[in-house]
């Protein structure tokens, strides 16, 4: 891929990963590692005081690593942060977005957002990516 | 009650090994609907200069720790009350590449207590360094978001 195309306020292309649903969070279980009963066992959820089950942080920096992935090749990538600031409720339907806020020293810095549909912020992040030449890509 | 940070900061947690399965990487893949084939695919992957099927940014991260018995003994050894306790954070700082057939090992410590917001809100980050012997592959912190609502009373 060309990475000429980097310049501060260039917005990477929107990540739309699809509803939020029991069998996902179900799966995504299995994948990461993180069985936690708060998001597979509408008992265990409503025993801590939730409505019901939510998405896993990590599901939704999973679609956030997706969108920078799709965008710069992986190694490029130098750090990746993200600040769960709101749950994923079940039947959500998340949306990706990012931005190139700063470019300095053959770093640009990426500000992520996952949000609903409702226009809630559910996490904030930030990656810094190496577009020197010759490295990577 | 809050965390001691010195105490925090000597606080023993065990090394914990994990084995990076092509199974499983496939498997997280497709959960996720990651749909580059260097993710899930090794001809793919060697094809694009790969030794493996590559390790996608976030799967090292504490949600494998999560498998292990008491998987947050730590904190709650640190005094911590689990229930006012959410994953309030999570970073990576990535050195080198992790591949399917690499057997891993997460060393991990408390690198930083610090509280906000008057009191309100406590942070814990634990850091997990991920190695390969004495390489170090990523840095993945989690942290720790502890709620004292009683700070604003």
């Amino acid at each position: 891929m060309t990475l000429k195309t980097f310049s501060v306020g260039h917005e990477l292309p929107a990540l739309i990963p699809g509803k939020i649903s029991r069998v996902l969070l179900a799966l995504f279980a299995g994948a990461s590692g993180d069985h936690q009963p708060t998001h597979l066992d509408v008992d265990a959820a409503r025993a801590k005081g939730y409505d019901d089950v939510f998405a896993h942080g990590m599901l939704s920096m999973a679609y956030l690593g997706r969108l920078l992935t799709d965008w710069v090749p992986q190694e490029r990538i130098r750090s990746f942060d993200c600040r769960f600031v709101a749950r994923v409720p079940m039947h959500a339907e998340p949306v990706c977005t990012g931005r190139v806020v700063e470019i300095s020293g053959g770093l640009a810095r990426i500000e992520v957002v996952m949000s609903l549909d409702d226009g809630t912020v559910v996490v904030r992040g930030e990656a810094s990516v190496d577009i020197g030449e010759g490295s990577g890509g | 009650m809050y965390v001691d940070r010195e105490a925090a900061l000597r606080h023993p947690i065990a090394p914990m090994p994990f084995d990076i399965e092509r199974g499983r990487l496939r498997f997280f893949a497709e959960t996720v609907g990651i749909t580059d084939p260097v993710y899930f695919d090794v001809d793919a992957a060697r094809a694009a200069g790969h030794r493996d099927i590559l390790v996608p940014p976030t799967f090292l991260s504490n949600s494998l720790e999560l498998s292990l018995p008491n998987p947050f003994g730590w904190l709650a050894e640190l005094g911590v009350d689990l229930t006012r306790s959410t994953h309030g954070s999570q970073g990576f700082t990535y050195h080198r590449p992790a591949y399917a057939n690499d057997t891993v090992v997460f060393h991990r410590r408390i690198v930083d207590v610090y509280t906000r917001k008057g009191g309100a809100l406590e942070f814990v980050v634990k850091q997990s360094d991920v190695m390969i012997g004495d390489t170090l592959l990523l840095e993945s912190r989690f942290i720790s978001a502890i709620r004292h609502p009683e700070a604003l009373a």
